[in-house]
């Protein structure tokens, strides 16, 4: 028995791999429309804001009105946790069950669109000229996807704080500089006066990392990867700017400027007062405001040489290459596109509105409001994570080259494996051609 | 731990088919594999069937998402891998974490095992409270551990109490990996307490009796007749927390992500992030291959071992 079982559980292993590793070859996704009875088509619409309560029923009034404004088509909302969301879709793409009309997180555009799993946006040029254009999500010359909303990275911190220590004022105009700011820290820390001179938020994990800090190394004058060709980050992220800005990234710590770890909620920190100066995105503007209210301050970024730098890219929405029923699925983007609509997320989700007709239905956002300098800095400084598909490697790569220049690793060495990764990752996807 | 399982049924299953295998008849053949079926199919499915792909993708540039189909590329992830720095730190300390913990997690289980082994009252409370970590999610252990092991946290603040100014234990280099591993061992050594304890319990008292009359001091006894009467157990407890601590994974994903400066980094972590956040599939497999490969070769030689001790008593 023993030698049969063995021949039988062979033999049952080799066919059982067979038709799993053929399988595992060939991707793609299809369908998800169905025509009802009455001659209305069902377009299924996918979003990840099932834990984010006011922005899912914006987005639930923007469907509702759709489907009251015609007959053709009923456009179905299903809302997904944003932990999950995106193994949702690529699971569904590997079964081609992929919905009409998803939503995705900027940086992942190019690599969903490279997958095969979005269509572009024709038809829209005219409507989607009016929105910023870190809002949209553009790869190989053409648009996949557009959002309502972005975000600004900012300086926050208290007009009391910087009169103490005599540090000038910086505007949109005349950013920090380097040294200026280098000095500013410096100064707050000897006084004694702060735990944190500078926080960096270094406790979040994730996204944040590319998003918050690329665009320091942005500033200096490197980047991720050289964007003429997007096939090797070879002196780009390893060039003399580049180690650079390793270099100040690490004398934060050394020089005892900003926290080696943040705490678990540095924002606390901040409205506590243990914080002097906080790098923070435009969502923390709110509680700030609401705790120092005309103290406050949302300063522009440092400028390292290049001029200051923030990312742009929010969640954003397309349609998917698979959907049997791409006219129906464009007729809503292009009703959802509406300024109103805009106008209607944006204050739902308290950030930027994407078109300057929505930023003036928005109050706040309005030309001189209080939070028009947010609208400013996004359209001035913003800077796209690079719109390769290869981007999701890049971000992990970075993250961890990051975290190790932070904890004293060698910088050139830290950098040099960094490209090496990148470079081999891209060339063993031939270039995402 | 479930190698060890399976080998350990398919010892018993030939050595009873031996002899039956000539009187059964067809029928109680079929039964018997009709019995096997539904384990069969599990093991198949989860077990035989990703062992088997990993075989064969190790050698592709298979991808989580991509347009393109996998290509054979031959054992060009190999030789990637074993220029990879990270790989052999991961390795290292994986080799490191288990060097260290086999020892002296299963001392200190032991230890405990033999404190609690006595007869009075309130034991049974102690045996409650040395295995309520085992009981706790690794997941919820980790995160605690984490706010006791903060530059401010509890543990620092204890040794403050008697002078001593604590590390920053996750955020140095130099302590992370021990800091891990002195949870590990907090966390994990009231499972092999039990397991040390049922070995106890097995040892006749009249051993004792017999020892103690002959003059035997109280380590006597432990060195002649409870030691001896643990061999098996011991095996046991072995190759358990061998293979345990070279699958090092959840509480290096919670409290480390692998930093600062891989000093934490173990191969199962590595081969997580490739496969998932990194999405290659095809080198994760590769990473994970020569990770099968080491294992089998570490059980292969504690069998060998622990075999060769059977035979000779």
């Amino acid at each position: 028995m023993p030698k049969r079982t063995a021949k039988l559980v062979l033999a049952t292993l080799v066919a059982a791999t067979l038709p799993f590793t053929l399988a595992a070859c060939s991707k793609g996704g299809t369908s998800s429309s169905s025509a009802t009875s009455g001659g209305t088509q069902t377009l299924t619409m996918w979003t990840h804001n099932a834990g984010n309560k006011a922005e899912l029923a914006a987005i639930q009034q923007i469907v509702t009105d759709y489907n009251a404004s015609q007959t053709s088509y009923k456009v179905d909302v299903q809302a997904f946790p944003q932990d999950s969301y995106n193994q949702s879709v690529v699971a569904a793409a590997a079964a081609k069950k992929l919905p009409c009309i998803l939503d995705t997180d900027g940086p992942n555009v190019s690599n969903w669109a490279w997958a095969g799993y979005l269509a572009p946006l024709d038809g829209m040029d005219d409507i989607l000229s009016k929105f910023m254009p870190s809002v949209l999500g553009k790869w190989n010359g053409k648009t996949y996807s557009y959002g309502y909303y972005d975000v600004a990275l900012n300086m926050m911190t208290r007009k009391s704080t910087l009169q103490k220590y005599g540090i000038r004022i910086p505007t949109i105009d005349s950013p920090w500089t380097s040294d200026e700011f280098t000095a500013a820290l410096t100064k707050i820390r000897d006084s004694g006066a702060y735990q944190n001179p500078f926080d960096l938020q270094t406790s979040s994990t994730g996204e944040w990392w590319p998003y918050a800090y690329s665009p320091l190394l942005q500033s200096f004058g490197g980047d991720l990867i050289n964007r003429t060709d997007y096939k090797s980050a070879q002196g780009t992220l390893n060039g003399p700017e580049a180690l650079a800005w390793a270099k100040w990234f690490r004398g934060l710590v050394t020089n005892k400027l900003i926290p080696l770890k943040s705490s678990a909620a540095p924002d606390k920190d901040f409205l506590n007062g243990n914080t002097a100066i906080i790098y923070n995105g435009s969502w923390g503007a709110a509680d700030a405001t609401k705790q120092f209210g005309d103290d406050m301050l949302f300063l522009p970024p440092v400028d390292f040489g290049k001029g200051p730098k923030i990312g742009g890219g929010s969640w954003q929405w397309g349609v998917s290459a698979g959907c049997s029923n791409k006219q129906g699925a464009l007729d809503y983007m292009k009703f959802a596109a509406a300024d109103k609509y805009v106008a209607a997320v944006a204050v739902a989700t308290n950030l930027i509105p994407a078109t300057d007709a929505a930023a003036a239905m928005v109050p706040g956002f309005e030309a001189g409001g209080a939070n028009d300098i947010f609208r400013q800095y996004a359209k001035k400084y913003a800077v796209l994570r690079p719109p390769t598909p290869g981007y999701t490697f890049i971000a992990t790569e970075f993250t961890k080259t990051a975290q190790d220049i932070l904890n004293g690793a060698d910088p050139q060495q830290a950098l040099d494996t960094a490209v090496k990764n990148i470079d081999a990752n891209q060339a063993s996807n031939n270039y995402f051609q | 731990m479930s190698a060890a399982v399976v080998a350990a049924a398919r010892a018993t299953a030939s050595s009873r088919s031996g002899h039956s295998l000539k009187k059964t008849d067809k029928h109680s053949h079929r039964t018997a594999l009709l019995m096997l079926l539904p384990a069969g199919v599990l093991m198949i499915t989860f077990l035989l069937i990703p062992i088997g792909l990993t075989f064969v993708l190790a050698f592709t540039n298979a991808r989580l998402i991509s347009p393109e189909p996998a290509k054979f590329i031959g054992v060009g992830n190999f030789t990637r891998l074993f220029e990879n720095a990270t790989f052999w730190k991961s390795l290292g300390n994986t080799v490191l974490f288990a060097v260290v913990i086999v020892p002296i997690q299963s001392a200190v289980a032991l230890a405990l095992a033999v404190l609690i082994n006595t007869r009075m009252r309130g034991v049974n409370f102690f045996r409650t409270v040395y295995f309520l970590p085992v009981v706790t999610s690794m997941v919820v252990v980790s995160m605690l551990w984490m706010f006791m092991y903060q530059p401010n946290g509890l543990i620092n603040a204890l040794l403050a109490k008697v002078g001593i100014q604590g590390p920053d234990w996750l955020g140095d280099p130099h302590w992370a990996l021990l800091a891990l591993i002195l949870m590990s061992i907090w966390q994990a050594c009231g499972f092999h307490m039990v397991i040390w304890l049922s070995g106890l319990q097995t040892i006749p008292g009249e051993l004792y009796e017999a020892a103690s009359l002959d003059g035997a001091s109280r380590w006597q006894q432990f060195a002649y007749v409870t030691w001896p009467g643990l061999r098996q157990t011991a095996i046991f407890i072995l190759i358990t927390i061998t293979i345990a601590a070279f699958s090092l994974f959840t509480q290096v994903n919670i409290m480390t992500q692998g930093g600062p400066l891989d000093s934490t980094s173990t191969v199962v972590f590595m081969a997580v992030r490739t496969g998932f956040q990194q999405q290659q599939t095809g080198y994760a497999s590769a990473i994970s291959l020569v990770f099968f490969v080491i294992v089998l070769a570490v059980s292969l030689i504690q069998r060998y071992l622990t075999r060769d001790k059977e035979a000779g008593r």
